[in-house]
Parts: structure tokens; sequence; C-alpha cells
């Protein structure tokens, strides 16, 4: 049987290359995928808990961050054809129209 | 067997979440996150989550990363060299909080797991779908509903977004 640490680290180690994925790329899609990759980092967090400990709770909490991460999805990739449409470039460099 | 298996897809799925951070093309992202939500599927399978890694194959690889790919496809993305610009200063910074991330995550696991938990036995004669649904229409109703109007928000509010203005 596979212990609980290895899936946890495991799922440690996808959430800090979704943090990477964040902090190095510029390209607006390319970050909101490694927002998914974070989101199913901890998803992979929720049931390894809820197999280990034999609870469903982790199960049903995976379906709703499920529902969270399309509805972010579907409204994000609006978000990035609008500025696209505006601005012609999805780089995050050029969308500075609210930075001090 | 079992651990072989979990390494086997332990390491196909984090290869490719390296891939989706590392390579250019957001083409190839988008289908490298499609392999890492294939092996989180098979891991999910692995912990006895049938219907969560069904889910995951449908709505994740099947649903958004296709909307990804229409994105990309929709604003002829690929073809547009976004300028990642100089990797010096903003590359380490990165690195930097990743790692801390990293140190920040790992001890937590150290001190909110110390020992390693045993797994629970399932419930003979109920499968996993079926324990899911029950919960989710007894226990779990208003949250249900609750994100049905979220989608339902998130639809229009997608649409409003990307209509043309006339």
């Amino acid at each position: 049987m596979v212990p609980l640490q290895n899936y946890l680290i495991l799922s440690a180690a996808l959430f800090t290359l979704g943090v990477i994925g964040v902090m190095v790329r510029r390209n607006l899609i390319v970050i909101l995928m490694c927002l998914e990759l974070m989101l199913n980092a901890v998803n992979l967090t929720f049931i390894a808990f809820a197999r280990y400990l034999g609870s469903m709770e982790g199960q049903i909490f995976v379906l709703f961050i499920m529902v969270v991460a399309a509805a972010e999805v579907a409204v994000g990739l609006a978000i990035a054809v609008a500025i696209f449409r505006q601005k012609g470039s999805i780089n995050i460099n050029d969308i500075n129209l609210m930075k001090w | 067997m079992k651990e072989l298996i979990f390494y086997a897809l332990g390491a196909v799925t984090l290869a490719s979440a390296f891939l989706v951070v590392l390579l250019r093309r957001p083409l190839h992202n988008v289908l490298f996150m499609i392999l890492t939500m294939i092996g989180l599927a098979g891991l999910f399978v692995s912990l006895h989550a049938e219907f969560i890694a069904m889910v995951q194959l449908i709505v994740y690889a099947g649903a958004v990363m296709v909307l990804f790919l229409f994105v990309i496809m929709l604003l002829n993305l690929d073809q547009l060299h976004t300028q990642e610009g100089p990797r010096g200063l903003r590359w380490w910074a990165g690195a930097l909080i990743a790692v801390s991330v990293a140190g920040l995550i790992v001890l937590g696991f150290k001190y909110l797991a110390p020992r390693p938990i045993p797994p629970m036995e399932r419930i003979a004669g109920i499968n996993n779908t079926a324990l899911l649904g029950r919960e989710l229409f007894t226990t779990y109703l208003l949250p249900f509903e609750v994100a049905s109007i979220l989608l339902l928000a998130a639809i229009i509010g997608a649409v409003i977004l990307i209509r043309k203005q006339s």
C-alpha cells in the first residue's frame, strides 16, 4: 500500500510547479492553466485524505472545487478574449491600465 | 504492484506538469496539461475515487482543456509570439517564492500528519458513486444548488464579456 505521504509530496510538487508557472510565465492563458494545475494539486490532497481517513467529505469538496474551477476558466478565458480584442496581445506586461 | 502504478502515474503527471510550465508554445502547454489531467485521473482511480476520476476526465480533459484549445485557435495565439522577456530577476523571484511555498507545504505535512494513517476499508456493497450521490443529494443539497447558480452566473458572465459591442 502506498503511504499517504507519497500522495501529499506529489501534490505539493504539482502545486509548486503551478506557483512557478504563475510567477514566471507572461502568457495570460498559460497562467490560467497553471492556476488549474494548483487546483488539481489541491484536489489530489483532498482525495488522498478522503481515502486514508475513510470519509466522503473530501470527494464532495473536490466536486465543488471542480465546479468553481470550471466557472473560473469560463470567465477567465472570456476576459482573455476581451483583452485580446482590445490590446491585440495577451502578454500580461501589456495589461497595465490599473497598475500603480 | 500498487506502488509501481503510483510511481508510474506520478512520474507521468509530474513530468507533464513540468513541461506545462516549461514549454513556450501555448498549444503544447495545453496538450501536456491534458496528459497531467489523465495522470491525475489514474491516481484518483488508485485512491478508489472512481466517480471523481471520470468527472476529471470528462470535465477537465474533455471540456476545460478543449475550451483552452478553442481560445488559442480562435485568437491564433500559436502564431503570435508572446514576448517572455528577459529571464533574469523575475525567474529568480519565481524560483524563490516556489521554493518557500514548497518548504511551507512540506513542513505543514510533517507536523499535521506525523504518522502514516492506515487506509479505511471500503463499506461492502455500496460503490463510490452511490455513496457520493447520496451524500450530495441529502447532506450537501444546498451547496449543490448554490453551485448550479454559480455555473449559471458564470455562463451569463462569459457570454456578456465575450459579446461584440455593436
